[in-house]
């Protein structure tokens, strides 16, 4: 099958590999109808996670069909209504692999799970404990092959694959996957009331989400921070008014718009790679590539001096390892809240399919290019440099090129 | 004489004491999620004999006997007199409250002789027991709680 592989820093490349086959009871193998680009894929090509191997393949956010099941695969799940899975099933993949019986996925931490990642022991020197495995996202977290690929395995079937409803589209329910569920955790940690202000940076795919997630939960306003000028304009298709970083001091900006107060809760959907300016931009750019720091952190130091006190820090932006001068006296004196993690997918699959079956939001708006996979290091270029206005990009594995 | 090399791991497992100590004890599982050890012959009620794999395709072996036993909390064993790994184990299941789970204790002794046997043991544990022993462990707490191990041996990947 043709699968897109990372092949160093920079470079991806779509290469014929061999078809996944069932390994463990529990696995079935998904013929990939759909899968996309996300900004996760890019701390990767940027070569920031030093568990990634040549020749790993690439990809976390895909759905198609089953076309086998293993033996263990029998009984059903809450979120399928109780149905057990049959091949010929059309299904999305949630991109953390939870095994559905642990500590964790018992109380709905799925991204948490204990018994998903065969790497743990590297997890655990590196972070303390395992998160669960997750597809096509280094050897750290598994090093399990990914779905930007013909085909994939996907262990613990029974509790992950989610059956879709026929009347929605690929394009409707793929990013059930990863970014969806993102945003929208992203929003509830936020734990809006009535009323509330809620400050979000980065436009990106799980920043459009997040803004259309926070309006859901019952937010009053969304301020949506960026420097893209066509994110920031889908950023007010989505109801939010906008803030471009290279055009006012964002800080003092948040604090005029709410009456001095601050916004009630921030959000950090940009993560490690954020853009810096000035003094402190140069500070981090050196240290990280000296690797005496793993992340570069000026969003979150920005979002922590905005929020309002006693407001809420949501982070859904990707940290890998070490981040300095965090405000750390800013964050205890206004006694703030810090939610984040990986977000927990299987938790969301039902409720948000729900939404948009009933037409509450319809994910299709993110898309901005479809290609074939050959295609994809081409995609891999524009998503990064965000030519050619490309916000996602979905690859279709199995449509003639 | 090598040092003696003892280790002890912790860890939580999501399943009833009872289930644990049935599938631990007998023996002849182990092999299932325990790297190093090929195969467990067990004789009867106490005894029994083990084969792990050594250096160029060889294999250690011994003889073990039951010295503890006490009915879904603990099992003890070691090596029997003169063999050529002086070696002990023991586990401990302790149910814990609130829908916890099991706090399972495995601790592992061994004394390498000197010469070639030892070097062989001490290379099977590697630079750190206490690593392999908490990998075995977590590996029987996959195997517990969801039926299969993890794993990615035999998948798909691109050139290297
Ligand atoms: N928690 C999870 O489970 C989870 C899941 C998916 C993605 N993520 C993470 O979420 C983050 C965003 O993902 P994405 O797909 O939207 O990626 P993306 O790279 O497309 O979006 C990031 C956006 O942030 C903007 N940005 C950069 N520096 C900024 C700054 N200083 N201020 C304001 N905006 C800035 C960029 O212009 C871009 O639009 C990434 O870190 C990704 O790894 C987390
Ligand atoms: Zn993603
Ligand atoms: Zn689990």
């Amino acid at each position: 099958m043709k699968a897109v592989c990372w092949q160093g820093t920079k470079k991806v490349e779509v290469e014929n590999v061999p078809d996944p086959k069932i390994l463990n009871p529990r696995d079935a193998i998904v013929k990939i109808t759909s899968t996309a680009i996300c900004g996760s894929d890019l701390h990767l090509y940027d070569g920031f996670n030093p568990t990634m191997k040549p020749g790993d393949i690439l990809g976390h956010e895909f759905m198609g069909e089953i076309v086998e099941l293993g033996s263990g695969v029998k009984s059903g799940n809450a979120r399928n209504n109780g149905q057990p899975l049959a091949v010929g099933d059309r299904v999305v993949v949630p991109f953390t692999i939870s095994c559905g019986s642990c500590f964790f996925c018992n109380r709905n931490l799925w991204s948490l799970c204990d018994n998903s990642n065969p790497n743990a022991w590297m997890a655990e020197a590196a972070l303390g404990h395992s998160p669960s495995g997750l597809f096509g996202y280094s050897h750290l977290t598994g090093g399990y092959a990914g779905g930007q690929a013909q085909y994939a395995r996907v262990p613990f079937a029974d509790v992950g694959l989610f059956k879709v409803p026929s009347e929605l589209t690929d394009e409707q329910v793929l990013f059930l996957t990863d970014i969806f569920p993102t945003g929208y955790m992203g929003a509830e940690n936020c734990d809006i009331q009535p009323g509330d202000t809620v400050a979000i940076w980065g436009c990106g795919p799980v920043g459009q989400f997040a803004i259309r997630s926070a309006f859901l939960l019952g937010a009053e306003r969304v301020i949506a921070i960026d420097l893209v000028p066509e994110r920031l304009q889908m950023a007010k298709e989505g109801g939010a008014e906008v803030l471009n970083i290279e055009e006012v001091e964002v800080g003092e900006a948040l604090k005029e718009m709410t009456g001095g107060m601050g916004p009630d809760s921030v959000m950090d959907a940009v993560g490690m790679e954020a853009h810096g300016f000035g003094l402190e931009g140069f500070y981090d750019k050196v240290k990280q590539a000296a690797r005496l720091e793993t992340d570069r952190p000026n969003v979150l130091r920005q979002a922590i001096l905005a929020c309002r006190k006693g407001g809420t820090v949501s982070v859904p932006g990707v940290y890998t390892g070490f981040v300095d001068k965090i405000p750390m006296g800013a964050f205890m004196n206004k006694g703030l809240t810090m939610k984040t993690g990986q977000t927990h997918i299987h938790r969301y699959l039902r409720p948000l399919t729900e939404r948009i079956q009933k037409g509450e939001i319809d994910p299709s708006f993110l898309i901005t290019h479809k290609l074939p996979i050959d295609q994809a290091p081409h995609a891999y270029e524009i998503f990064k440099h965000k030519q050619d206005n490309c916000i996602k990009v979905v690859l279709k594995p199995n449509e003639a090129a | 004489m090598n040092q003696p090399i003892k280790v002890e791991k912790t860890l939580t497992i999501n399943k009833p004491a009872a289930e644990l100590y049935r599938f631990w004890h007998n023996f002849e599982n182990l092999p299932h999620f325990m790297k190093h050890l090929k195969q467990v012959k067990v004789y009867d009620a106490k005894t029994s004999h083990w084969t792990t794999s050594g250096p160029l395709d060889g294999t250690v072996e011994w003889d073990a006997v039951i010295t503890d036993d006490r009915e879904n909390e603990f099992i003890a064993w070691k090596s029997v007199e003169n063999a050529d790994v002086d070696n002990s184990g023991s586990i401990q299941f302790r149910p814990m409250s609130h829908d916890r789970g099991t706090e399972v204790k495995v601790v592992t002794e061994y004394n390498p002789p000197a010469g070639a046997v030892g070097d062989a043991i001490a290379k099977l544990l590697g630079e750190s027991p206490k690593q392999q022993i908490g990998d075995d462990l977590s590996r029987f707490k996959m195997l517990m709680e969801t039926g299969e191990i993890a794993t990615t041996e035999g998948q798909p990947k691109g050139r290297k």
